[in-house]
């Protein structure tokens, strides 16, 4: 059974079809890229899993569950998290405090508890700070802990977002343009963490990504989406000689 | 300047960052527990004001600083806590019973209001708080057996295990007891805000959106800060009741409202220590400007006392807050104690602002 | 016959908070501020139609008095905007509630400091005289603020429909940024729309006072134009009037109908009706971002 199952998803806005029958599995452990033209569907695919918006036709299923219907927070609680492709982090608090409220999903105390600040509590603060930690730590973020989000420049607010992602302890981790705006050095540092989540996380890894290198480097299969309506699937390099896709994406080489 | 070593978590997750903080701290509260022995009574009776109006700011700050929630109606909130507690009273109940019941109701009802409320947003949500003021004044208005209607209602003085707490014959007990409670409160809502519910407040303030995908139930956690925001405005109405011992609705007029709006702005919004700074901007200026029109007075014979004027000179102060300083008082105070911990090193320009621009709020 | 007779005087107060409405829709549709103040800037507009056409001050004729107190008015929203709103530009929405309650405070304080606090009368031309429709009794009075509302109505909506202001001042309000990027002088739209915006204010003081005698504090009736156009939907000028006429029928009614108090919540129990099952107004302009 795969870790995630998509079926036949199509969402419509009015007269628009977003996204008209997609459909594929991950496999557990795998790095999952969606490719395509911009306005293809791919991150109404994201926010379809995420369950931002809700579908129209289709089923998605996690870990055997059928997520469909179920409200945008419960995703949370399953194991799924994701990063936004224009960044939404928390503009007025640290880094650290952006971090530390991906431990959400993971919190065991109540409201009542909290205001009281009991033994319990301080517990689970420590723990919640060892694992933001061990973040910090894989994303060499030790210099921004307590920098406040709207002073750091755009590649280190990129790596926040992806690590308040991971803050989750997600068992699969959707990634929406993760290199969009970065350099080429720090698209090759978005790789390698890529294939650390899988490697030493174990982590499942569904990528939106337009950086061709970004993808053939690390992908295990890859979508290729246009108009909401799939074009190919499989190993990079099948999809990226496939001439449907070259025709609507990748570009055709011109006769000389 | 100052730094400070941490050696554990534990240095992050405490409320005070090192022995010093804490010692402020307990010297502050040294201070105001002694202040009866030191001060004579008109300004005890004054800062028992201004607690209790820090109070009532901190159950809006809670709403409006940390959770982004607007309210425009919030003395709606002072009232029910006020009249709860004094018809409880009224009825034979003892008051270390009644308050908490005063608080409690009043919480429930903001959790009432949440209902609908929190699937509002930005300008709806203030209009809607309004219009709730003026619902709930009405029905204070008909509900006369309970309320006294028009007429008004007297608030019993406190009596705990013997012990008169009444602001007028005990105003020493009656001090004492409003710092307790606000210290109280202080603490509770500083331990909030330092734990996991806190930072869910603070992720509904900052990007829904982000929330949403953090696990955070939005509409749960909007709810819960309007129930405990209004809780805590509740306790302070009481106290408030006791204080004028006679009140009627017209003492939780909008002007109240507003004046609760001008204490979280000016004196910071988002911060805890922003209440204590608005309310004791909002107690001082009107007998700043008192003196000043006696001193006028005497002095130079020029008679300003025409109505409004206090509203004017608050409402000056508002506008040149908002334009110089947004933070409020505690902002400006943080930077002038950066300043000072810099010292000779502060940079200038460290904290200009840098020019925003606005996008529309009606793509959320 | 006595409910036809409340219905149509309600339409006319309804247009009265509906143009108050409508000068509040104006500002936000046109920068996304809210506007507190507006109930007082219609007070003050006509404070300034009375001291300038009223025997007893300026004496000048009705129709040139009224325009030139909407010119003065629309000179005092530019010089708010100008002068105060446009310092705190780029900051969030809050700041300019908080800021426009302050300054409806201002203004109370100087129509108090003029011309006093006791209610004092406009005169109008059409004082007392009125139109007998088989029994029905409408006054000239509103009858002129029926029709001046209805057509101020449509030509602020052609007016962002189809001029170039109007289309730049929606750019503006929806990106900045964007709006100043491609040549929009977004302060100087600004400000031109506040001033309309006090104009229009103007007129919905003057047309009030033709009902009653006005005192500082009439500006309280702004908080039922918010109503209105939450109602409305905010950022629709159609709805603004809209909601201004359902609660200016309401009103009159729940006060003949039902027990004492209600008429006086009546227009925001409707307001909060409508936010419940519509969260955003009748005519709603909120679209979902997309992420």
């Amino acid at each position: 059974m795969s870790l995630l199952e998509v079926e036949d998803l199509a969402v419509h806005f009015g007269g628009v079809k977003a996204v008209d029958g997609v459909s594929f599995s991950v496999e557990e452990g795998e790095v999952f890229s969606i490719i395509g033209p911009n306005g293809a569907g791919k991150s109404t695919i994201f926010n379809l899993i995420s369950r931002f918006y809700k579908a129209t036709r289709g089923t998605i299923k996690f870990d055997g569950q059928d997520i469909t219907a179920l409200s945008a927070h419960d995703i949370g609680q399953l194991g799924i998290a994701r990063t936004f492709q224009n960044i939404e982090l928390f503009d007025h608090s640290t880094v650290l405090d952006n971090l530390m409220m991906g431990r959400h999903t993971h919190r065991n105390t109540n409201w009542v508890q909290d205001m009281l600040f009991l033994p319990s509590v301080r517990r689970e603060e420590r723990g919640h700070r060892k694992q933001v930690e061990e973040v910090i730590e894989f994303l060499e973020l030790e210099a921004y802990r307590e920098k406040l989000i709207a002073g750091l420049p755009y590649g280190v607010r990129k790596v926040v977002e992806i690590g308040r992602a991971l803050a989750m302890g997600p068992k699969m981790i959707l990634l929406d343009e993760p290199a969009s705006g970065l350099s080429v050095e720090e698209s090759q540092e978005v790789a390698f963490w890529v294939e650390d989540m899988r490697r030493d996380m174990g982590m499942t890894v569904l990528m939106v990504e337009h950086d061709m290198k970004l993808v053939t480097q690390v992908s295990d299969r890859v979508l290729a989406v246009a108009n909401g309506q799939p074009l190919a699937m499989g190993s990079p390099a099948e999809v990226q000689s496939d001439p449907q896709v070259k025709a609507a994406y990748l570009g055709t080489e011109v006769d000389a | 300047m100052k730094v400070i070593f941490k050696t554990s978590y534990d240095n992050d997750i405490d409320l005070h960052e090192d022995g010093w903080a804490r010692g402020k701290i307990a010297l502050l509260l040294a201070v105001m527990a002694l202040l009866p022995f030191v001060v004579g009574e008109y300004y005890l009776a004054e800062v028992t004001n201004t607690l209790i109006w820090a109070l009532a700011g901190m159950g809006l700050m809670l709403l409006v600083g940390h959770t982004g929630q607007a309210s425009l109606g919030h003395a709606a909130f002072l009232a029910i806590g006020a009249y709860t507690d004094a018809a409880l009273m009224n009825i034979g109940v003892p008051w270390l019973i009644s308050f908490p019941l005063a608080g409690i109701a009043a919480g429930v009802f903001g959790a009432i209001v949440a209902i609908p409320a929190v699937r509002m947003s930005g300008i709806y949500l203030a209009i809607a708080t309004l219009a709730l003021f003026v619902i709930v004044e009405e029905v204070i208005i008909i509900a006369e057996p309970i309320t006294g209607g028009v007429g008004g209602i007297f608030a019993p003085s406190i009596d705990i295990f013997g012990i008169d707490f009444d602001r007028y014959s005990n105003l020493d007990n009656f001090y004492w007891l409003c710092l307790v409670v606000v210290a109280l409160v202080t603490w509770g809502y500083a331990n909030l805000m330092r734990s996991p519910t806190g930072r869910s407040f603070l992720a509904v303030r900052d990007s829904e959106v982000s929330a949403r995908a953090l696990g955070i139930n939005v509409t749960r956690t909007r709810s819960l800060a309007f129930g405990l925001s209004c809780a805590m405005t509740g306790l302070a109405g009481s106290l408030m009741g006791h204080y004028i011992a006679f009140f009627n609705y017209e003492l939780f007029s909008i002007f109240i409202s507003i004046n609760l709006l001008l204490v979280v702005t000016i004196g910071g919004l988002g911060f805890i220590q922003g209440a204590f700074f608005g309310a004791i901007l909002i107690s001082a200026v009107p007998q700043v400007i008192s003196i000043l029109r006696d001193t006028l007075k005497s002095s130079a014979g020029i008679d300003l006392s025409m109505p409004g004027l206090d509203t004017l000179i608050f409402s000056i102060i508002l506008v040149t807050f908002i334009i110089y300083e947004p933070n409020g008082l505690y902002g400006r105070w943080l930077k002038i104690r950066a300043w000072f911990q810099l010292f000779p090193l502060a940079r200038r320009d460290m904290f200009r602002r840098q020019k925003t621009y606005v996008k529309t709020e009606r793509m959320k | 016959m006595e409910i036809i007779q409340l219905i149509v005087g309600g339409i006319a107060s309804g247009c009265i908070y509906g143009l108050v409405a409508l000068g509040f829709v104006l500002i936000y549709k046109a920068t996304e501020g809210v506007n507190f103040a507006q109930g007082d800037m219609m007070m003050l507009g006509a404070f300034i139609a009375l001291g300038l056409v009223n025997s007893e001050y300026g004496a000048l004729a009705f129709i040139p008095g009224v325009i030139l107190a909407a010119a003065i008015m629309g000179g005092v929203g530019y010089g708010v905007d100008r002068f105060v709103v446009r310092k705190i530009f780029g900051q969030p929405q809050f700041a300019l509630v908080i800021l426009t309650i302050a300054m409806g405070f201002v203004f109370r304080f100087v129509a108090g400091a003029i011309w006093g606090f006791t209610p004092l009368v406009l005169e109008t031309p059409f004082a007392g005289k009125v139109f007998d429709v088989g029994g029905l009794i409408i006054g000239y009075e509103d009858v002129t603020t029926i029709i001046v509302t209805a057509l101020l109505t449509m030509g602020l909506w052609a007016f962002f429909q189809f001029t170039k202001l109007g289309l730049a001042a929606q750019a503006a309000s929806q990106n900045q940024m964007a709006a100043y990027i491609v040549g929009v002088p977004v302060h100087r739209v600004n400000s031109m729309i506040w001033a309309l915006s006090g104009a229009v204010s103007t007129i919905a003081g003057v047309l009030y006072a033709s009902k009653g005698a006005i005192d500082p504090n009439i500006g309280l009736l702004g908080m039922k134009a918010f109503a209105a156009a939450v109602i409305g939907g905010f950022g629709s000028l159609p709805g603004a009037l809209l909601g201004g006429i359902l609660i200016g029928v309401i009103e009159p009614l729940a006060a003949r109908y039902l027990p004492g108090g209600f008429s006086q919540m009546s227009p925001y129990i409707i307001m909060l009706v409508v936010l419940v099952t519509r969260p955003n107004g009748l005519f709603a302009q909120i679209y979902a971002k997309k992420v």
